[in-house]
């Protein structure tokens, strides 16, 4: 996987378009992720942030433009994602990771162990033989970044994780959200919460009306965005 | 009311006395109608749930059917069996009229498109829920439909029990196919029917009760174990 995975950056949008019944929902979209920083994605609703993020992972097939892995016409299996609301199997915590190790073709010998390490290294352990869907909302995140953690993707794609959840449960989601990036994988991650960009982001995108308007380190970007909807939604001038 | 007393107290000595007779007539019910649930769930399980996930061409007029074919009435059914299962007919060769394996045909033909509708109705729900998930994590639709099936067992679980009382309380298609012959081919709904024809009320509304009550009683078992797997599962 590793030889694969080297190519798969730089991640490169080329007027990259989305239209759903005759609805545009992105247009124009040019983007360049490479393999490293981590990128945050603002913006007010329906900007198109969630729909772009299922264009790069795949969910989506764009209707305009193309979509390159390290230069190629491709979609590397290296990627995982992790959605608003965590969808679990009504099985284990640690079965539900063992199901997501065999559909990415990991030996049957194999799967328990990296599930239950998976779920030790977000702290759920003890509760690798409880049934996932009876676990808190916090703990269901949690489990299901693990799931996507034991996949060891390259690129992980994250859709506001830690919207539904209570702030405790958060900082522990971007506790392991740092820590997976620490491991080198790249993050590409929603969120409407600006505490957690600053925090998380090395870069940030920043959508508006289904356009990218800019793509800023995030230092800079909180200090002087460069177009005026970055500007105006610092401000709480967007929606 | 007297005929109501009356059924009662010979449901009650019938039951009691384990009357070999009745036995019997309520053993074929359940092993004629078990039989046809277990088919039926073979066949309308997957199917119900391929319905829901794949994406096919006459997907829409598939689904109107199965939905349309709910509400088979058993007699036509009876009648369509009958027809295939007789000497003259495609399947005659097999000898299979007017034996319990008929009555089998005809009730698993009955509730097999009941099985599939609400399957695909209660997966193409979960669907919505696990699309993205799955994909993401790169199931195939055959692969989804199966996983969606396990997840929503416990649901299915009604599903299947509603086409058991179907099947055990139809008369038409048993009727018909079976031939009501005595210790071969009778079960309960059709000896109520015989029962009552002949004017023994309160024999016929004893096999009534007896078959209300292992509907209850079935129903009441699945209830109870669903109950402690929703607990268990979420």
């Amino acid at each position: 996987m590793a030889d694969h995975a080297n190519g798969m950056f730089p991640l490169a949008l080329r007027e990259v378009g989305f239209s759903a019944a005759g609805l545009s929902i992105v247009r124009k979209l040019h983007l360049t992720l490479d393999a490293e920083r981590r990128t945050v994605m603002l913006g007010p609703n329906g900007a198109g942030k969630s729909v772009t993020l299922r264009l790069m992972h795949g969910l989506l097939k764009a209707t305009a433009g193309e979509i390159t892995w390290g230069g190629q016409r491709i979609h590397p299996a290296a990627q995982a994602m992790v959605f608003q609301r965590p969808v679990l199997l009504r099985r284990s915590a640690r079965a539900n990771i063992e199901y997501a190790l065999d559909l990415a073709g990991v030996a049957q010998a194999e799967r328990t162990a990296r599930a239950a390490a998976a779920l030790d290294r977000v702290g759920l352990g003890h509760v690798a033989q409880r049934p996932a869907r009876v676990l808190s909302g916090g703990e269901q995140q949690r489990v299901a970044l693990a799931r996507a953690w034991a996949l060891a993707p390259r690129i992980l794609f994250l859709d506001e994780p830690t919207t539904s959840l209570d702030p405790a449960a958060s900082r522990e989601v971007e506790r392991i959200i740092a820590e997976i990036a620490a491991g080198g994988t790249k993050i590409v991650m929603i969120t409407h919460h600006l505490g957690q960009a600053r925090r998380l982001a090395d870069d940030i995108v920043f959508m508006h009306d289904g356009c990218i308007t800019e793509h800023t380190p995030a230092d800079q970007f909180f200090r002087q965005p460069q177009s005026p909807e970055g500007d105006a939604f610092l401000k709480g001038e967007l929606p | 009311m007297s005929t109501l007393s009356e059924g009662f107290s010979t449901a009650f000595g019938l039951m009691a006395g384990f009357d070999a007779r009745l036995l019997g007539i309520v053993g074929l019910s359940l092993r004629v109608s078990l039989t046809a649930v277990f088919f039926g769930s073979l066949i309308g399980l997957p199917l119900g749930a391929s319905v829901a996930v794949g994406r096919f061409a006459g997907r829409a007029p598939v689904t109107v059917l199965l939905n349309a074919f709910i509400g088979l009435p058993a007699v036509v059914v009876g009648l369509l069996v009958y027809l295939l299962l007789s000497r003259a007919g495609p399947l005659g060769e097999f000898g299979l009229l007017f034996t319990p394996a008929a009555m089998v045909v005809a009730q698993t033909v009955l509730i097999t498109p009941l099985i599939a509708a609400f399957t695909r109705q209660i997966v193409a729900d979960a669907w919505r829920e696990y699309r993205e998930q799955l994909k993401s994590l790169g199931a195939s639709a055959g692969r989804a439909a199966f996983t969606l099936l396990v997840d929503t067992r416990f649901s299915l679980v009604t599903v299947v029990l509603a086409a058991f009382g179907r099947a055990i309380a139809e008369v038409g298609a048993v009727m018909i196919v079976g031939g009501n012959i005595d210790g071969v081919t009778r079960v309960m709904t059709t000896t109520i029917a015989l029962e009552t024809s002949k004017g023994d009320l309160p024999l016929a509304l004893a096999l009534g009760i007896i078959l209300v009550g292992i509907v209850i009683i079935v129903n009441a078992a699945a209830h109870a174990t669903r109950q402690l797997a929703q607990r268990r599962y979420g």
